[in-house]
């Protein structure tokens, strides 16, 4: 089991391609996200990477944290994260992860917490109906209807939908296309909708509903590997300037 | 330019499309390709300019309205589209306002527009 990714949501645009089809994709940016620390089964009992990604002040970053993150010899970051991995595939400590890391056409599955609501109604919480626009109803067009039975029971079950808090809460969407990746600027382009708002972070894992690809990087893609080959990213489409 | 502009500025830059200057009121010629089975050949659709939406950037689109076979037909496309093999003016109409919704209320002689006789062609920076 791979490691997955801490990416920031940057915004959606679409894509032309070359078969007249256009493509609407989210972009995701990865913000130097380097391996924090290690989670080792003698350890911890379980084996994890812990990753953090962007730049936080080191002034706003409590003393506690600046002590993990002076460990790891890394800058302090903004976002840290654990993903579960199988023994072989730890990662060691400083390593940078690149967005090669995913290839395209693979699927994967993207966690963020979605935009709140608010305290919503029934009908925009949990699609109710709502009441009629005429016969009788007044004032109540928006609101659920009844809530239980009679006597017996004589309560309203646990676990009803009711209006209430709505948004805001961790939200993972399952299989989505990774279209294309940009490693010279970090960037992944993933079709269609990803949860939380701009600015949000999210985590990308490999699907687990769906098979890997056979050539993924193992286990993981990183910086340190890529720079010492010779321009391996030559069929990568031409960018504006960098960064 | 953040990310998400500088993406939309470079995939614009990339698709190198020539596209004619024309706006709402012009009457123009869409050549669409059309995929049969296994053949494409290229689809001409020619109507008026009724509406064009999103400026220049990638999720740009223009609509066009013609009538065919006594019928309406509006289609809007993307400016950008890479199934739009070209677009050519046939004629420029002088019209006073941006959108031309009023004319799917009209027929015949009220939705005629009338000839710009004195357009300048954009310098091209």
């Amino acid at each position: 089991m791979r490691s997955g990714i801490i990416a920031k949501k940057v915004g959606m645009t679409r894509l032309f391609l070359e078969d007249g089809k256009q493509v609407p994709v989210t972009v995701l940016q990865l913000d130097s996200l380097q391996v924090v620390a290690q989670r080792t089964a003698e350890k911890d009992g379980y084996t994890a990477v812990q990753l953090g990604s962007g730049l936080a002040k080191a002034k706003r970053t409590s003393a506690a944290m600046r002590g993990h993150f002076a460990l790891a010899k890394v800058a302090p970051k903004r976002k840290v994260a654990e993903f579960r991995v199988s023994e072989d595939a730890l990662i060691d400590v400083g390593e940078e992860i690149s967005a090669e890391h995913f290839l395209a056409g693979q699927k994967v599955d993207i966690s963020g917490t979605s935009i709140g609501k608010g305290f919503a109604g029934g009908m925009k919480r949990h699609n109710f109906k709502g009441l009629r626009a005429s016969h009788g109803v007044s004032i109540s067009h928006r609101s659920h209807g009844s809530t239980g039975q009679c006597q017996e029971p004589g309560k309203v079950f646990k676990g009803k939908k009711m209006a209430g808090h709505m948004g805001a809460a961790k939200v993972t969407t399952q299989n989505l296309e990774v279209v294309r990746t940009d490693s010279s600027r970090g960037l992944i382009m993933i079709k269609g909708a990803v949860p939380g708002s701009k600015g949000g972070w999210v985590t990308v894992k490999d699907a687990v509903k769906k098979p890997a690809p056979k050539d993924l990087p193992y286990p993981a893609a990183l910086k340190s590997v890529a720079s010492e080959k010779v321009e391996p990213n030559s069929e990568l489409p031409e960018g504006g300037s960098e960064e | 330019m953040n990310i998400i502009e500088q993406l939309e500025a470079e995939q614009v830059a990339s698709l190198n499309k020539d596209i004619p200057d024309f706006k709402a009121g012009d009457t123009i010629k869409v050549g669409y390709k059309v995929t049969e089975g296994t053949r494409s050949r290229v689809q001409n659709y020619e109507g008026v300019c009724i509406s064009r939406a999103g400026g220049n950037g990638i999720a740009a689109s223009f609509t066009v309205r013609k009538i065919s076979f006594g019928e309406g037909v509006e289609r809007v496309f993307p400016l950008h589209s890479t199934n739009i093999a070209e677009i050519s003016v046939v004629r420029r109409g002088r019209v006073r306002r941006s959108k031309l919704y009023y004319l799917r209320t009209r027929r015949g002689k009220s939705a005629r527009i009338a000839e710009k006789t004195n357009y300048k062609p954009k310098q091209s920076a």
